[in-house]
């Protein structure tokens, strides 16, 4: 799960991490008391959207007037802000954060994943701040600098002073840079994070250690025990479509091309995916239905697909294991009456009763195409959405 | 033979109980053997039932030193999951697989940071379980759709094994064993464990290898086998079509950071001479066609 920019700071500035002092603001009303607020002479706006790259994109003003300020507040709230990991319509801006402006004397880069083949939280740091670590990674490998976290131990001060050392870190600023990344880890660990990036952490010319930038995203499987992360949702930033999925314990997602896929199992989901486009055609979602789908999880997935515009043709692709294929089919059947449905649809059954599946399908009286297996699946829907006929 | 589990092996279920844990211990029970495999089931507070003629007792070291069961298999909740997994490793239990789908990834970096230098494997979680054909199922896979044979199957996902699995059993090639290693980002056994041990078994003649996008889990069984494998490995990666930064169903199938992408496998994969394949209605073709040489 993602949250905005001003929601990590709020968190990391409870674990003692220093980040500049800001107000987040809903209108352009709100910036002018925001600015009285917070004093001086320069300030940063900043647009809160959950994707990456806003500065590139045009979302971050540096002002030097309180005019300034409520000139950028105006101009972003309600902007659709476009970067690279947005779509290319951009995501609306909602609210922005308006911080103190500070000299910059140097930028470095923080960050802290979970590394998967050491089965450790890994501390990530480079004196390359600011920009995309990914490209520093392709560009300058070596000045990327990991400590691999023993969970019995923590981070210790001598892996912080190490790591700080590598970085290029003054001196003076080791004990700064301690309380800062203990706070890190401490956050990591407390709150379940996947994933915390400072990008740029800052050291200012009066010698302040801050994060300029802060990014967490937490692991969705522990927000059971974490309803203050729950909290700091905003759907607003989701694609409806996934939001409505999850609600009915589906597993969704939206995907540029016109053919529907319905199917059971994350794996097989994503292979049904690659096997259209490799017969010439374009997955419209991923949609995992899981282990066990009942009727009313079939017509909810049968109705999310339909309200893609774009759909020309649906592929339901069932290995029946757990889940009976009667039980797909009659599902099937229902949604396709309940829906009316407007496009071709090709439906594979293999598995647990399969032959009771089938026949429902074909007692229904519904213009299903069947298929024998995959590939015959994805032929049939390739061209069912080309409006043509198949080879089969 | 066969790998990790055969007709003797004793199995303990934790979680027995609930509703997930009765449903599959009564189709494992009546899998093949499984009426003489499934000697005991560990749901605390409940010593002293029965379940399908099956006895509970409270603890996995009651179960074990009742019961002389040397595997367990977990159908605990995703809460409570990786503390059943600690609690069969303190009993020393030789194999533990948690079926168990959504435990909290720090869970799981605790609990393998508890089993460093511990005997026991893990299989999962997030994971059909494993099946030996005819002998024993643990897990949740449809038994009926395999047969007694001599390839080997090994894959992070559920319902994408079944597809490679009944490939392989409509043109002719039953299964050694197929073992299911799990969707999650920290997990037990890779497909680079399972690979030695199929590598070693005299039973196994060829391996299918189904991965998917996030990690880099196969492209570090692939090296290995470009340097060690003396039997021919049919690979297929599923999310070529996956976008970047999309959690795609299973915690673990991500690509993040241009890193874990299904093309790079797949580019590691042939160059260390496993015979890919990138339909996935093809996996039991390739072997078909490796196996006639």
């Amino acid at each position: 799960m993602k949250i905005h920019e001003y929601q990590a700071k709020d968190i990391l500035r409870q674990y003692g991490v220093s980040v500049p002092r800001g107000v987040v603001c809903f209108s352009e009303h709100e910036v002018i008391a925001a600015v009285q607020q917070l004093g001086g002479s320069r300030w940063v706006v900043k647009a809160q959207i959950h994707a990456g790259g806003r500065g590139q994109g045009g979302g971050i003003g540096v002002a030097n007037t309180i005019q300034e300020v409520s000139q950028f507040a105006g101009k972003f709230l309600g902007m659709k802000l476009v970067t690279h990991q947005t779509n290319a319509d951009g995501q609306e801006v909602r609210q922005v954060l308006v911080e103190e402006g500070v000299q910059i004397a140097k930028e470095y880069y923080v960050g802290m994943v979970i590394d998967r083949s050491r089965q450790r939280i890994v501390l990530m740091a480079s004196s390359e701040g600011g920009m995309e670590i990914e490209a520093v990674a392709v560009r300058s490998p070596e000045k990327i600098h990991k400590v691999w976290i023993d969970p019995g131990t923590g981070l210790t001060d001598g892996e912080i002073d190490n790591i700080a050392r590598l970085i290029c870190m003054p001196a003076n600023a080791l004990d700064q840079v301690r309380i800062c990344l203990h706070g890190l880890y401490r956050a990591f660990v407390e709150k379940e994070a996947m994933l915390v990036e400072l990008n740029p952490l800052v050291l200012t010319e009066n010698k302040n250690l801050l994060a300029l930038d802060a990014k967490i995203n937490f692991d969705s499987n522990a927000l059971f025990r974490h309803p203050e992360i729950v909290a700091l949702r905003d759907l607003n930033e989701e694609d409806p479509a996934e939001v409505e999925a999850s609600a009915f314990g589906l597993s969704y997602i939206s995907l540029d091309g016109n053919i529907g896929c319905l199917v059971n199992g994350a794996g097989l989901a994503m292979a049904t995916m690659d096997i259209i486009k490799l017969y010439g055609g374009l997955p419209a979602n991923f949609l995992d239905v899981g282990g066990g789908a009942s009727k009313e999880k079939v017509t909810e997935a049968f109705k999310l697909m339909l309200k893609n515009p774009d759909l020309k043709a649906i592929l339901v692709n069932i290995f029946g294991g757990i889940m009976k294929c009667d039980v797909i089919a009659e599902g099937v059947v229902a949604a396709a009456r309940e829906v009316h449905l407007n496009v071709p649809l090709v439906v594979r059954l293999e598995g647990t009763n399969v032959e009771i599946g089938k026949r429902i399908l074909a007692e229904s009286g519904l213009p299903v195409i069947s298929a024998g297996n995959m590939a015959e699946a994805a032929a049939k829907a390739v061209a069912a959405a080309k409006g043509a006929s198949c080879p089969f | 033979m066969s790998i990790l589990i055969n007709k003797d092996t004793k199995v303990i279920t934790q979680g027995m109980t609930g509703k997930v844990g009765q449903f599959h211990t009564m189709h494992c029970k009546n899998y093949a053997n499984g009426a003489n495999c499934f000697v005991a089931g560990v749901t605390p507070g409940k010593s002293g039932q029965s379940y399908e003629g099956i006895p509970i007792f409270n603890t996995v070291v009651e179960a074990r030193r009742e019961t002389g069961a040397s595997v367990s298999v977990i159908y605990v909740p995703p809460a409570h999951a990786a503390a059943a997994i600690d609690e069969s490793v303190e009993a020393e239990m030789e194999l533990v697989i948690c079926i168990t789908e959504g435990i909290p990834v720090h869970d799981m970096l605790r609990t393998r940071y508890k089993m460093q230098g511990k005997k026991t494997l893990l299989i999962g979680p997030n994971c059909p379980g494993l099946i030996t054909p005819d002998e024993i199922k643990i897990g949740i896979m449809p038994g009926h759709i395999h047969r007694k044979g001599r390839i080997g199957v090994v894959s992070r996902s559920g319902t994408l094994t079944y597809e490679a699995v009944w490939q392989l059993t409509e043109l002719g090639f039953g299964q050694s064993s197929c073992v299911g290693i799990g969707g999650d980002p920290i997990n037990g056994m890779k497909h680079l464990d399972v690979m030695k041990l199929f590598n070693d078994d005299p039973e196994t003649d060829a391996v299918v290898m189904v991965g998917e996008i996030g990690g880099s889990d196969e492209e570090e069984c692939a090296r290995w086998i470009k340097m060690n494998m003396q039997k021919p490995v049919v690979g297929f990666i599923a999310g070529i079509t996956a976008p970047q930064g999309k959690r795609m169903g299973h915690a673990g199938a991500i690509i993040s950071g241009g890193q874990g992408g299904a093309e790079a496998k797949l580019a590691v994969m042939e160059e260390c001479g496993i015979h890919i394949t990138r339909n996935p209605a093809e996996m039991g073709k390739m072997m078909k066609q490796v196996l006639k040489g």
